[in-house]
């Protein structure tokens, strides 16, 4: 508060040495002296702060300070310190109101100030280091100029040097080109001169030449001559000819048929390659065609221009081929269809290659956006997968097996095991013994009735003899019955070469006879005989009773023949089919009983002949 | 390997008949016919002069020697040694002679190469033809041995004359492109004939049996050009050596140049089989080998036993650079052979010491001939070398 205090020179003693310095500063105005003081320090030193209150006023001089601070004050502006005289002579009473209304105007008048002044010394710094930064940026952009400055003109002052250089050069090639130029029309110019000298000097050696075999032909030299002992045969051995315009043209033609064949060889040589290349060229378009074809069927491939193309080119193709396979010649147009066909199919699949090419990279690059293509992960997955499953089903098949293998290797010392052993073939065991001994039983049966057979054979053979006898000694008797009247001796001797001889007798018509199916003379009685027969044997057809039955019918026959007519047989009843068979199987002497085997024997022409019988 | 006794020859003239039976070799002015199994001498016979040249007719049943220096040839026969036949030039000179395809006419070439003379040997008759060029390769006969062509220049013009070698009569003629033609060359087939310009010029033309220009081919201008030509056996490929150090290899479908090979001085293809000579004792000089396709030939070392190695790649091959200020420069391909089979080509670039390269008609071999030394080297089937082996040979 003291720091505005203007000590006048009113006398004022400066006590301190600091009022003083003040005093000696402060010869201005009020308001000069006010702002400088403003702008020194604000705080008064605390040292002289009682001497500077004390400075202004003191006892003595109350009302001259009192009459002067009203003064300042009004002139400042502010309300007079004095009451309202009420008259001039008297002396103004203070208004301590006033004056404190006056002080506290001061006061804040004085805070104001000091803001003021904070917010400008403040600002001041600011400013100034502002100032500082932009004269620092502005020194170093300065600098920064100064050196781009420096280096451009050091790169401009380069650019024109290798311009310089660069152009030193060009003159140069130029140059060299131009020497180069000159030094070839040099030589060109020394060779035209030197083939002129040299044929000017060839000229002359020329003439030289004719001059001197002009000389030697016309020497006559006898020495120009060939002594040789004897002619030589010609090389191929014959005569030499006269040279004619035959001979030549001959020559002339010999010459064209060379020409002709080498020409006619190195075309063949040319057909043949390009027969193969072309060939290899449809194969490789074949296989081309076929590497992109499949690709249409995956469902994968995108639908796009290139697929269209090949399906088209695919059919094109195909009517291509036919067509080359259908001409197979080295025309213009099939040459160029086979070459644009090449080239498209390479096209398409240098494409494909490309887009496979391009797809690969996607998947490396971008990871599992493109659906066409399975991602590792997924494609191991699914192996992995895979595998499992391969693992499982391998180890159920290893237990099944050992399964089965229980099964069978089962152990030895366990009686159920041994009896379950065979329990899947039980019941076919079973059905087999039945059969078997069903077998048997039919066997067994069999060889009865074989046996009763062979009896019943056995009796017949012995009954039949007994008949024979029997009828021989009828015959006898009745045909001496019927010869004692007559002429004994003779049909006795007749009788007996005809009985003797019977067997002979028979054997003569057994083989006068015809081996044909012929109708056989039988008596009347031979078919009741052989109804008596047949009845007594068996209705089984065994051929050893055919040739029983035969037999005796043949010899029946025999015997009746000598005064029976001829007759024809009537069927017998005799079971069974007469068939070749039969007869060739009867004709085979291996029938079991011994006994007839010599009469199926001496009887197989008669059997033969007798097979009209059922 | 076993060599016979060394023999006594002059002049490097030595050969073996065309059917293979027989060896004659020359000593001064005799001429010594040997059996090729016993090497047993079968006949002798004494010449006039010393001899520079002998051929065997194509039937086995003359020889003839000729006589440069004093312009004769003689001819002997091998079936009746009391033959014989004597051709003198007289005052035209000789400067080569050889036989025709049929063993019946001898064609000598008299000096200045004023005209070749045709001698019959069936009827004494003489035939001459003029203007012949006098070139390296200046005739040639078909395989067949029906036709002949011969380079002629009229009036500073190339020509080719094609003649039927049965009566001699002069099928066609015509005149080259060329500027100073070097050599010409029928093809195995003997449909066409190949023609090829001096070193001056890479120029090499191919013309049909009856005339016809068919094509004409140059790979480069103003460097020296083709240095060496060879037909591959099977007539399906023309190899072209020239100067530059490349082969270039024709086919003849279109007669376009279907590959050609360089011969660079270090190796580096690892595909590339390199031998090399082992040294076995410090001797200057060393040769390489490689294979395949063209192998340079070995340099010549004068050690009696000496093995092949085979170098790593890369490999540098030793080159000496020739002079340039002299004619006929020793860079470029000299020499060409063809396999039998026409699989392979053995090629010599530069200057390597090799003076003769042949193959076996089975085409699993082939000799190097150098100065001094013979190699033989041997190919696996599967066309690998399988050995090399050298042996030295006296001078022989």
């Amino acid at each position: 508060m003291g720091d505005w205090m203007t000590v006048t020179d009113r006398g004022l003693s400066s006590e301190s040495k600091t009022i003083s310095q003040y005093t000696s500063e402060i010869k201005m105005s009020p308001s000069s002296l006010y702002s400088q003081q403003v702008l020194c320090s604000s705080i008064p030193l605390s040292k002289n702060v009682h001497s500077f209150f004390s400075a202004f006023c003191t006892e003595d001089n109350i009302e001259q300070s009192v009459s002067y601070l009203d003064q300042e004050l009004t002139t400042f502006g502010f309300p007079s310190l004095y009451e309202e005289s009420k008259g001039k002579e008297t002396k103004r009473e203070l208004n301590i109101v006033a004056v404190l209304n006056c002080m506290n105007e001061l006061l804040v008048l004085q805070r104001k100030n000091l803001l003021a002044q904070e917010n400008v010394e403040t600002q001041n710094l600011k400013l100034g280091s502002d100032m500082d930064h932009l004269q620092s940026c502005y020194s170093k952009l300065k600098e920064q100029l100064e050196t781009s400055r420096r280096e451009m003109i050091g790169l401009q002052e380069r650019d024109r040097q290798l311009q310089c250089k660069n152009r030193n050069l060009h003159q140069l090639l130029k140059n060299e080109k131009d020497e180069v130029q000159k030094l070839q029309n040099i030589i060109a110019s020394r060779a035209t001169q030197y083939n002129h000298d040299m044929k000017r000097k060839e000229r002359e050696y020329n003439k030289l030449k004719e001059r001197l075999h002009q000389l030697v032909m016309n020497k006559k030299d006898k020495k120009i001559a060939m002594d040789i002992l004897n002619y030589v045969g010609r090389a191929d051995g014959k005569r030499g000819s006269w040279r004619t315009g035959k001979t030549e043209a001959r020559n002339e033609d010999e010459m064209y048929k060379i020409l002709l064949n080498d020409y006619e060889y190195r075309q063949k040589q040319i057909l043949m390659e390009n027969a193969e290349l072309k060939k290899v060229l449809q194969q490789m378009k074949k296989e081309m065609i076929s590497l992109l074809s499949p690709q249409k069927k995956k469902p994968r491939e995108r639908v796009d221009d290139s697929t269209g193309t090949v399906i088209s080119d695919v059919e094109e193709d195909a009517g291509e081929l036919s067509r080359e396979s259908m001409w197979d010649l080295s025309c213009e147009t099939v040459r160029e269809q086979l070459t644009n066909s090449i080239r498209k199919q390479w096209r398409i699949l240098k494409s494909h290659v490309e887009k496979l090419d391009n797809q690969v990279s996607k998947v490396h690059l971008e990871g599992f956006n493109d659906e066409d293509v399975i991602s590792r992960q997924d494609h191991e997955q699914e192996t992995e997968k895979l595998e499992l499953e391969i693992q499982q089903c391998k180890e159920m098949i290893k237990t099944q097996q050992q399964l089965l293998q229980q099964q069978l290797a089962t152990a030895c010392d366990d009686d159920t095991t041994s009896l379950l052993r065979d329990c899947y073939l039980l019941e076919e065991k079973e059905r087999l013994k039945e059969e078997w001994s069903l077998f048997k039983e039919q066997k067994k049966n069999f060889e009865r009735e074989r046996r009763s057979f062979t009896e019943a054979a056995i009796r017949l053979g012995l009954e039949r003899k007994a008949f024979e006898e029997e009828r021989a000694s009828w015959l006898k008797q009745q045909f001496l019955n019927m010869t004692t009247f007559d002429h004994q001796n003779s049909e006795n001797v007749k009788l007996f070469s005809a009985f003797s001889g019977s067997s002979d007798w028979d054997n003569l018509t057994v083989h006068s006879r015809q081996p044909q199916k012929k109708p056989h003379s039988v008596s009347n009685g031979s078919p009741v005989c052989m109804s008596k027969l047949t009845k007594s044997l068996p209705a089984s057809p065994s051929t050893s009773d055919f040739c029983q039955t035969r037999s005796c019918i043949s010899e029946h026959s025999s015997i009746n023949v000598l005064n029976i007519t001829p007759e024809e047989i009537k069927p017998n009843q005799v079971g069974g089919e007469c068939t070749n068979q039969k007869w060739s199987v009867a004709s085979r002497p291996g029938s079991q009983e011994g006994c007839y085997s010599g009469c199926s024997l001496t009887y197989t022409n008669s059997h033969v002949e007798k097979d009209d019988l059922p | 390997m076993n060599f016979s006794e060394v023999f006594k020859l002059s002049s490097l003239l030595c050969k073996f008949s065309p059917d293979g039976k027989y060896l004659a070799s020359c000593v001064q002015y005799r001429l010594v016919v040997r059996d090729v199994n016993t090497l047993q001498i079968l006949q002798l016979y004494t010449c006039l002069d010393q001899i520079q040249h002998i051929e065997w007719s194509a039937d086995s049943l003359f020889i003839l020697c000729a006589m440069y220096k004093r312009g004769l040839v003689q001819v002997w026969s091998l079936e009746q040694p009391e033959w014989h036949c004597k051709i003198d030039e007289g005052s035209a000179g000789l400067v080569a002679s050889c036989w025709s395809p049929d063993g019946r006419h001898i064609l000598n070439t008299t000096e200045f190469h004023l005209r070749i003379t045709v001698w019959s040997l069936c009827t004494k008759s003489i035939s001459y033809i003029k203007y012949p060029k006098a070139c390296l390769q200046g005739i040639t006969f078909t395989r067949n041995g029906r036709y002949m062509a011969l380079a002629e220049r009229r009036d500073c013009k190339d020509y080719v004359s094609i003649f039927v070698c049965s009566d001699w009569q002069l099928l066609r003629h015509f005149d080259t492109d060329t500027q100073d033609l070097t050599g010409i060359e029928w093809a195995p087939n003997g449909c066409v004939l190949a023609v090829w310009d001096t070193c001056l010029e890479y120029k090499i033309l191919l013309y049909s049996l009856d005339g016809r220009l068919l094509s004409a081919y140059s790979a480069y201008e103003w460097s020296l050009g083709i240095k060496s030509v060879a037909w591959s056996p099977s007539s399906q490929f023309l190899a072209v050596g020239s100067y530059d150090g490349k082969v270039r290899i024709l086919n003849h479908v279109t007669w376009k140049m279907i590959t050609e090979f360089g011969h660079p001085a270090t190796i580096n293809n690892p595909k590339t089989v390199v031998y090399k000579e082992a040294q076995k004792s410090p001797q200057l000089g060393l040769g390489c080998l490689s294979f395949p396709p063209p192998g340079a030939g070995a340099g010549p070392l004068p050690s009696s036993e000496s093995k092949y190695e085979i170098a790593s790649v890369p490999v540098s091959l030793q080159t000496l650079k020739p002079v340039t200020d002299r004619a006929n420069p020793k860079i470029g391909i000299g020499m060409l052979a063809f396999s039998p089979d026409s699989y392979f080509l053995a090629t010599r670039n530069g200057d390597f010491a090799v003076l003769s390269l042949c193959w076996h008609l089975s085409g699993d071999s082939m000799a190097l001939l150098s100065k001094d030394h013979v190699c033989l080297c041997f190919l696996e089937t599967e066309a690998a070398v399988s050995t090399a082996c050298r042996q030295l040979g006296g001078r022989t």
